[in-house]
């Protein structure tokens, strides 16, 4: 029996079926994906049984008791005043965590010291939003990328973040035109009408060129300011006139324009600015509320909708209730009962470290998430976080880089586990139902709140059974305050019954009675928000001449806690890697480059590739101490943010890249993790549980490579040994019964080869005699080298496309979850017809 | 015109044929021993029980006589008169010649020690010497093999394989020096150890003792080994005596120069007695070259040239192969599988190869001794070049 629940990963929120003990499904009533699913929502199952949980409590690294937890929990809080507690929450909460935490934090700690990992998500989108409608609306559902005849992807690699999307897209792909602006030429840009590789930060100046073109047609509106708007100060984009005035010219002719954004739009220091400049173009355009039209921004993670509506973040309140509009905060002080509600915004995320690094917090709670990876400058914050006192993280796994620096640690429920709801991009509540047993002491986070609460003497405002109780205090949240223009309200659900919430289907609000089904939203209130445009906040010079620009991978999800244990979500982009273009390169294709920027350094290896524009180079976001610490981007990136929204500007950051001249390079397979020490190194999961370890060193390679030969070897084990000490190559498999146990290969520089086949020779009960020498070869004798994969969900590489490819064949490559496929067009395109 | 071959080893033996198939030449070929023309590399598999004396023949009177060869065996020169160009036998006998060809090997090398003529005490070097230790084979006692190169390795595995408690006493750290790297010959001992064959080594003889018959062997260290049957295996001599008292020029051996000519534009010398442009060659191969580019040399403009010293050898069942340089002052690359018990060692200077051991697995043998030949720049080919000719297309 079938689990109907959804999609932890991003925010498409698509809807599955899960049970323990089979592949996950994507479930065919949900209006998010109709069945659809992703590569890494195809793995799911592989998740399931998630190693490195953290199953008991733990004060001061030792296990405790929940009773012993909790009350140094309460003490840490006790001890300092409201502007000195703060919780860092997560777009991975669901949304009744989420009302509890902001409730406990708000409405009793007296702190609007809460902020979430969504401020370096979507803050942007929120505040362009907020300044546009006067409230946080989504106006578009994802039927409008179906029925759009326009759709304008705005800093957003729709193919690769939201999958599921870009399938939709792809599904009703006839009679639409696609424009991507990206500086990137990423996966979304095959097969696109137009691609707009416009500079670093230039949206702003499109956009308002955009807005000033459509004014020139004569588009008019009784919006207010637009003349302030229209006014506003434009700018470089970097892209040629022909290609600007050809996209003009669709959008002002197409009523049906879809601009779909993203953190491309929103990570930006003029991420606020450019949300609304999408939303003057389209204000002025006429197409906001209309079918097929509008603005529409993408969330990153499952619930960042969630914490919105709950108001999770610093500078929101409850319920879509503003401290600003009169009498809400009122209404929402006698709706708690709360002893000292917050008199006002609180701590953002980066300004909540910064003042952490300067001693001003004493007790921080982080939850479900991983600041010490993901905030930019990710070394001063983690400076910081060793600055708390009362340092307090609540996570699922134990390898999480920020949990490892807590004085307490408490076991959450993980997805699979956890009961509640969750809200994506287009404003659809569904259900998470758990189908999987809590592990050890695992509990869930509003019960840990709840917990919390009672020890500091509110017992009664946390007296929830379940989260069916949770949901209908949210849903009455958003109903005070009323008659309001508020448009959020699923105060029609504050009623329901715990069977009816159980049994809940997808739900869109506004939900102001039972039955009905929130649909496209024409804002009440609109107006114009003039965005004089501003280039990135650190500009490029000489020491620093290249724009850094960040973001996700395919087959891989934020810090790669779950992802990150798949070995085929692995396989598509195992290692770390800097892309640059070739013309731009320090370094040969392959080998390790350094990059610095004025906040710290990273180390990554670097892919010559032809679609980054010049001047620019692209990091994925996703690595760590626990598979590569060396390469933890946002060690790098700067902590400048939008003045409005809070958002890091993690899209663009000054660096310069120089080749990593380490004195060896080299990789180890073996059948487990090693704990090996070396200046660079990433580990990877393969099939079989075999791990990869890629290393780079200045020590003595002779005496490196005896200590790896130590490290792996087992009783039994005969060896295989190619040495030159003259050029430094070492070389060695270890062998027991004909079976492969490791393989070490060290070299003076990046060129080694190929991992694929070696790694593939792990699943082999016996080695041939034929094969000794290829081992140290690392290709069969006279076969061609291992190709990457490209569909995951077949395991199918791109020498085998190729292949079949040449002879008038094709693989089944595409035809699983069809994440790949717009790598496989790419690879098709450039086979000889 | 009258061609007379000294010396009916493998060198001898096809000087003889070679010559016996120019026009108007009439041929003899005259052999110390007694037996027909025999393979003196085969002695070790006579040793080892593999084969019967009659397989070593290699060429029986039948085929001499096909062949036009007049051979008299059991010959023993003792003069050569170089004006009137004839032989003098010990028999007496004399023997005119137009051309003469000296064939006359090499001998064993015996320790200047005390007891070194004591009686079971022999030198490894002919059919007869081989015919006595298998004699004493048969009462299954200690032997001792002084000498841990080719020669004695195969005298120590024969004998094991006969059935004696066999000790190598060797004077360097590992056997075979002069064809393996320290590495190979340590695993060649062991290999051979895990038959019951004791290496005892560094170590020196400085005397063998006995009453009446060799008891025990006793060295610098002061052990002492007990021994029914000594094997002496520490070298070669060529055999020079005639030639230098002939007046020839002799240094090692007699010195020849490109075309095997000796400094009497009558005499060629070939084979382990030679000393080509300074080079006196030890194994079968090089010898049977220059007897074949002596004879060619009568007719047309050939010449013999030192090889890179390539020696393909089976030791105890195990094949090894050297080239060059192998003690080269160069950098070394080693390939060790354990359990397949193979090794090699690649030696390069320059990004050249300079020389090369292969123990174990000597498919390769071509290939190395081609880039040796060659000196090539190895270039991108060093990464794998040690693990074969099939991984040179795409070095990485």
């Amino acid at each position: 029996m079938s689990t109907r629940t959804t999609c932890p990963y991003c925010g498409v929120g698509c809807g599955v079926l899960a049970r323990p003990d089979a592949p996950v499904q994507g479930d065919p009533d949900h209006p998010a994906n109709h069945g659809r699913l992703c590569s890494k929502g195809t793995a799911l199952a592989e998740t399931f049984a998630l190693p490195n949980r953290l199953l008991h409590p733990e004060v001061d690294g030792r296990r405790a008791s929940w009773d012993a937890a909790l009350d140094a929990l309460a003490d840490g809080f006790r001890r300092y005043a409201p502007e000195e507690v703060a919780l860092y929450v997560s777009g991975q909460l669901l949304t009744e965590d989420y009302y509890a935490a902001n409730k406990l934090a708000k409405g009793f700690l007296g702190t609007a010291n809460i902020d979430s990992n969504s401020r370096l998500c979507m803050a942007s989108a929120v505040a362009g939003h907020r300044r546009a409608f006067g409230e946080d609306i989504v106006p578009a559902t994802y039927a409008d990328i179906e029925a759009a005849e326009l759709v304008v992807l705005v800093g957003s690699n729709l193919a690769w973040c939201h999958p599921v999307l870009f399938q939709r897209l792809q599904a009703a792909r006839a009679g639409k035109r696609i424009v991507v602006i990206d500086p990137r030429r990423t996966a979304t840009c095959e097969g696109a009408d137009l691609h707009l590789p416009i500079a670093p930060g230039g949206d702003v100046a499109l956009f308002n060129a955009l807005l000033r073109h459509l004014h020139a047609e004569g588009f008019r509106s009784d919006a207010p300011g637009l003349d302030a708007a229209l006014t506003a100060a434009g700018g470089e984009t970097g892209l040629p006139p022909e290609d600007i005035a050809r996209f003009f010219a669709w959008f002002a002719a197409t009523p049906r324009t879809l601009t779909i954004f993203s953190q491309g739009a929103n990570q930006s220091s003029a991420g606020s600015d450019k949300a609304n400049a999408i939303i003057n173009a389209h204000l002025l355009h006429g197409s906001i509320g209309r079918e097929g039209g509008g603005a529409f921004s993408i969330t990153g993670q499952p619930n960042a909708m969630g914490g919105r509506e709950t108001g999770s973040l610093a500078n929101m309140l409850a319920g879509h209730l503003e401290w600003d509009r009169p009498g809400e905060a009122d209404a929402l002080r006698d709706f708690w009962c709360a002893p000292r509600l917050a008199p006002g915004p609180g701590l953002k995320a980066v300004d909540l470290f910064r003042a952490a690094g300067a001693g001003r917090i004493g007790a921080l709670w982080v939850m479900a998430t991983n600041p010490a990876v993901s905030m930019p400058a990710s070394d001063d914050v983690r400076a910081a976080l060793a600055r708390v006192p009362m340092l307090a993280v609540s996570d699922c796994v134990t390898d999480s880089d920020t949990l490892r620096m807590a004085r307490i640690r408490l076991p959450a429920l993980g997805w699979g586990e956890k009961d509640g709801t969750v809200t994506n991009s287009e404003r659809v509540i569904s259900r998470q139902r758990a189908f999987l047993p809590a592990p050890g002491e695992a509990r869930a986070d509003w019960w840990i709140v709840s917990q919390l609460a009672a020890r500091l003497g509110w017992a009664e405002h946390f007296a929830w059974a379940g989260p069916a109780a949770i949901f209908r205090e949210h849903a009455a949240v958003t109903g005070l305050a009323r008659p309001s223009t508020r448009v959020f309200d699923i105060s029609g659900l504050a009623d329901m019954t715990d069977a009816e919430y159980d049994a809940m289907p997808p739900t869109r609000w506004p939900i102001a009675r039972r039955g009905e089904q929130g649909g496209r939203i024409t804002p009440p209130l609109m107006r114009f928000v003039p965005t004089p445009y501003r280039p990135p906040a650190h500009a490029l010079d000489a020491a620093h001449p290249i724009a850094l620009n960040t973001g996700r991978l395919r087959d891989q999800w934020h810090t790669m806690t779950r992802t990150g244990l798949v070995p085929r979500l692995m396989a598509h982009r195992p290692e770390p890697e800097l892309s640059m273009h070739p013309d731009d390169a320090p370094a040969p294709d392959g080998a390790l480059v350094r990059l610095a920027s004025r906040d710290g350094a990273a180390v990554l290896r670097l892919r010559h590739d032809a679609a980054q524009r010049r001047g620019d180079a692209f990091a994925p976001m996703h690595w760590t101490d626990a598979y590569a610490p060396a390469a933890r981007i946002n060690a790098a990136v700067n902590a400048a943010h939008d003045p409005v929204s809070g958002q890091p500007e993690l899209k663009h950051t000054p660096v310069a890249v120089t080749a990593f001249n380490a004195g060896w390079h080299g990789f180890v397979l073996a059948r487990r993790k090693l704990g090996v020490a070396a200046s660079w190194q990433a580990r990877v999961p393969l099939a079989g549980g075999v791990w990869r370890h890629e290393l780079a060193g200045d020590d003595a390679v002779a005496a490196r490579f005896a200590a790896l030969r130590d490290t792996c070897h087992e009783p039994g084990a005969t060896w295989i040994v190619l040495e030159d000490a003259g050029t430094g190559l070492h070389r060695a498999v270890a062998l027991r019964d004909g079976r492969l146990l490791a393989a070490i290969f060290l070299g003076p520089d990046h060129e080694l080869p190929p991992r694929e086949w070696l790694a593939g020779l792990f699943a082999l009960d016996v080695i041939g005699s034929a094969n000794r020498h290829a081992l140290l070869a690392g290709r069969p004798a006279d076969g061609p080298p291992a190709s990457p994969t490209i569909c995951v969900c077949h395991g199918i590489s791109r020498a085998a496309i190729e292949a079949a490819a040449a002879c008038g064949q094709s693989t089944a490559a595409g035809t699983g979850c069809g994440s790949c496929k717009p790598e496989l067009a790419a690879i098709l395109a450039l086979m000889p017809a | 015109m009258r061609i007379v071959v000294v010396g009916a080893g493998p060198a001898g033996t096809r000087a003889a044929t070679r010559a016996a198939a120019l026009p108007d030449a009439r041929v003899t070929l005259i052999g110390a021993e007694a037996a027909l023309p025999y393979d003196r590399v085969a002695l070790s598999r006579l040793l080892a029980g593999e084969i019967e004396v009659p397989s070593l023949i290699t060429h029986d009177a039948r085929a001499l006589r096909a062949a036009r060869i007049a051979y008299r065996p059991a010959t023993r020169i003792a003069r050569i008169d170089r004006a009137a160009r004839v032989l003098h036998a010990t028999d007496g006998a004399m023997i005119p010649y137009d051309h003469l060809v000296l064939a006359l090997g090499s001998e064993a090398l015996r320790l200047p020690i005390p007891g070194a003529n004591l009686p079971g005490v022999i030198g490894y070097r002919d059919l007869p010497d081989v015919q006595r230790m298998l004699r004493m084979a048969e009462s299954r006692g200690q032997a001792v093999v002084i000498g841990g190169g080719l020669l004695g390795l195969e005298a120590a595995a024969g004998l094991a394989h006969r059935g004696m408690q066999v000790t190598v006493v060797h004077a360097v750290d590992w056997p075979m020096e002069r064809q393996l790297d320290e590495r190979a010959g340590a695993l060649l001992a062991r290999r051979m150890g895990a038959r019951g064959i004791r290496f005892v080594m560094p170590a020196r003889t400085t005397a063998l003792e006995g009453d009446g018959h060799v008891q025990v062997v006793r060295l610098d260290d002061g052990r002492v080994l007990p021994a029914r049957l000594v094997v002496m295996a520490v070298g070669i001599r060529p055999n020079t005596a005639l030639a230098r008292e002939a007046g020839l020029d002799v240094g090692r051996g007699i010195r020849t120069d490109a075309r095997l000519f000796t400094s009497d534009a009558h005499i060629q010398a070939v084979g382990e007695c030679a000393e080509v442009q300074g080079v006196c060659v030890g194994l079968v191969a090089p010898a049977l070259e220059q007897a074949e580019a002596a004879i060619a040399a009568l007719q047309a403009d050939a010449a013999w040239a030192p090889r890179p010293d390539a020696a393909a050898l089976k030791v105890n069942g195990t094949d090894v192969w050297s080239a060059g340089d192998i003690a080269a002052d160069a950098e070394a690359l080693t390939l060790h599988d354990e359990a397949a018990d193979e090794y090699r060692r690649l030696l390069v200077r320059d990004d050249r190869l300079v020389g090369a051991v292969l123990y174990g697995d000597t498919r390769d043998a071509g290939f190395y001794l081609d880039l040796i030949k060659r000196g090539a720049p190895l270039g991108r080919m060093r990464a794998a070049l040690a693990l074969g000719p099939q991984f040179m297309d795409q070095a990485a």
